[in-house]
């Protein structure tokens, strides 16, 4: 059955490598408009997953619809409609980088005149204007990946996938492109993005799932999943005996951890554990809002990934 | 990797149905080259220049004619088959070999409507075209050291491009199976650089053995070499539509087997 209102429409999605399951069955809907986040740790399966929505692998089992399309045999007709900000920027370094926008939109079979006013305002839009003569080679990590965010939109694509757009970038360069991504949102363009930042996630999107193993273990707007699987305040706490330890886990509805040297203290009533540490002499704390992160470690575990 | 058919493992055997896509590969190709035009059309001419005058000229005094022709005449006709095939073999390997892993070229390419069928065969073209641009310049070479003349010449263009195409389609198979640069060591020495010398491209393969003899009239550029000589030389090719079989057979063969390697690399 075909929803034209879903971009993506994944069921009981699956993929092995080589007998190496990355994708264990999974039911996937993102609704068309709006910033839908695809988190987990490395190896969940986000990128697997997203190279079978643009039809770049086959699919070992399942179903998937891209705008309405059966995948993968809609595939040109689908990556005609969605542009892509790869994780490993790919730029053309034989090319300059407005070369780079007009021999991108030659493999759409778009002409240079057609789109030469619009590459002239995608260099503006991730202000790389008065690079365009520069060659790939002289740009800077983030210029480079300002210039991948025109690139994708140089087709003026329905949905722009992006996957983990502003890893290693700093934070002037994440701001901007947080800011332009909002802006893409607001035209009506459907985002879809992975990221191992939390709070990337919780600014931009509207809906996420969080992926671990292959599967979806969670799914819902940033501040339900807090809500639902998280207590409202955290309190870390910085060098604070056993002792202690025992008296915070004895205060009504918390939840303590410990990480190392760290104490972390989840709870509903932060006033009486604020209470009971102010006196402490020779530790330090701090008391915050839970937050996403706090909800995808305690989904995902503390464990290292490879 | 112990398997033998490790290569082919899961792969995706469907007839390759390459779109308008591949068009824009060849043309991205172009236009790198034309930014890089005089180095590389420096080679292109001087090389054989070189080659002719002091091989042409140089040995050609002691050798004297061969099969009818002056030895520069033989030589330069020898020189425009191979220089297609090593041309577009080397395209076909470091070149290719380069957009596909440290670029990530195609990785690119295939976020848009261009799939693996487009890449493969627009880089075959593209192999084949530089075949072209390198036989043609020795062939304009030749002409200027009056070695070679004639209208007839300009048939040999059609020809150098299929002999592009035959050694494009195996060079792509092998980039595509390949884990360094490294390993392009072991075709060119153990396939290219011996058909370089005992195919007839500077003598008649009749001085061979029998047994070689035999053996080298399975490999391409024999048939690329018998095919292109009388052609610059004024003749017509005897059994010309056995070698143009051969060579597309090559090509034809190159190009699908190309295909289910690269599929399988890039899009497992």
């Amino acid at each position: 059955m075909q929803n034209l209102d879903l971009v993506i429409e994944a069921s009981g999605l699956e993929k092995s490598f080589s007998g190496r399951a990355a994708v264990c069955g999974i039911n996937l809907r993102v609704p068309r408009s709006g910033c839908f986040g695809l988190l987990g740790p490395n190896g969940a399966g986000k990128t697997t997953t997203l190279r079978m929505v643009l039809g770049q692998c086959r699919l070992s089992g399942g179903e998937l619809r891209v705008l309405g399309q059966p995948m993968p045999a809609a595939k040109k007709s689908v990556r005609a409609r969605i542009g892509v900000v790869p994780q490993l920027d790919n730029l053309d370094p034989d090319f300059t980088v407005l070369e780079n926008l007009f021999v991108y939109a030659a493999y759409f079979g778009l002409r240079r005149a057609q789109v030469a006013q619009r590459a002239r305002e995608l260099l503006a839009l991730v202000e790389l204007s008065d690079r365009a003569g520069t060659r790939i080679g002289e740009l800077s990590g983030g210029m480079k990946r300002r210039l991948s965010i025109a690139r994708s939109l140089i087709n003026d694509p329905e949905v722009l996938i992006l996957d983990e757009p502003t890893t290693g970038l700093d934070p002037q360069v994440r701001h901007l492109i947080w800011t332009r991504l909002r802006g893409l949102k607001r035209e009506g363009k459907t985002l879809i993005l992975t990221t191992h930042y939390m709070e990337e996630a919780e600014r931009l999107c509207d809906r996420i799932v969080i992926m671990d193993h292959g599967r979806i273990i969670a799914e819902g707007a940033p501040r339900d999943l807090i809500r639902q699987h998280s207590e409202p305040d955290v309190i870390e706490v910085q060098g604070a005996p056993a002792e202690l330890e025992q008296r915070l886990m004895a205060l009504d509805g918390g939840r303590v951890e410990r990480v190392g040297e760290t104490l972390y203290f989840h709870t509903g009533s932060a006033r009486n554990a604020v209470a009971l540490l102010e006196p402490v002499p020779d530790i330090t704390y701090l008391h915050r809002p839970a937050n996403l992160e706090d909800v995808f470690l305690k989904l995902t575990g503390r464990d290292l990934r490879e | 990797m112990s398997h033998p058919l490790y290569f082919f493992h899961g792969a995706d055997w469907a007839v390759p149905r390459p779109a308008p896509g591949t068009f824009a590969v060849w043309r991205r190709n172009f236009l790198v080259w034309r930014k890089l035009m005089g180095p590389s059309l420096l080679f292109n001419f001087g090389e054989p220049l070189l080659y002719l005058l002091g091989l042409g000229f140089g040995l050609g005094r002691f050798v004297g004619e061969v099969e009818g022709l002056s030895y520069i005449a033989f030589l330069a006709s020898g020189l425009l088959a191979s220089s297609s095939m090593n041309t577009a073999t080397f395209e076909g390997l470091y070149s290719v070999y380069t957009r596909m892993v440290p670029q990530q070229t195609y990785d690119g390419m295939l976020a848009t409507p261009v799939d693996v069928d487009d890449i493969v065969l627009g880089e075959m073209l593209w192999c084949a075209t530089k075949g072209l641009i390198s036989s043609t310049a020795i062939l304009l070479v030749a002409v200027g050291l009056g070695a070679l003349h004639g209208w007839q010449l300009l048939l040999c263009l059609p020809a150098f491009y299929l002999t592009g195409l035959c050694f494009a389609g195996p060079a792509l198979v092998v980039s595509s199976v390949s884990k360094s640069y490294d390993f392009f060591a072991y075709y060119v020495t153990l396939a290219i650089t011996p058909m370089y010398i005992f195919c007839g491209v500077f003598y008649p393969t009749g001085a061979l053995p029998a047994f070689a003899q035999s053996f080298v009239s399975l490999l391409p550029l024999t048939h690329a070499v018998a095919l292109i000589r009388p052609l610059a030389s004024g003749g017509v090719p005897a059994d010309i539509l056995l070698h143009i079989t051969v060579l597309s057979f090559y090509a034809l063969a190159g190009f699908y087997l190309a295909v289910v390697l690269v599929r399988r690399r890039l899009i497992q």
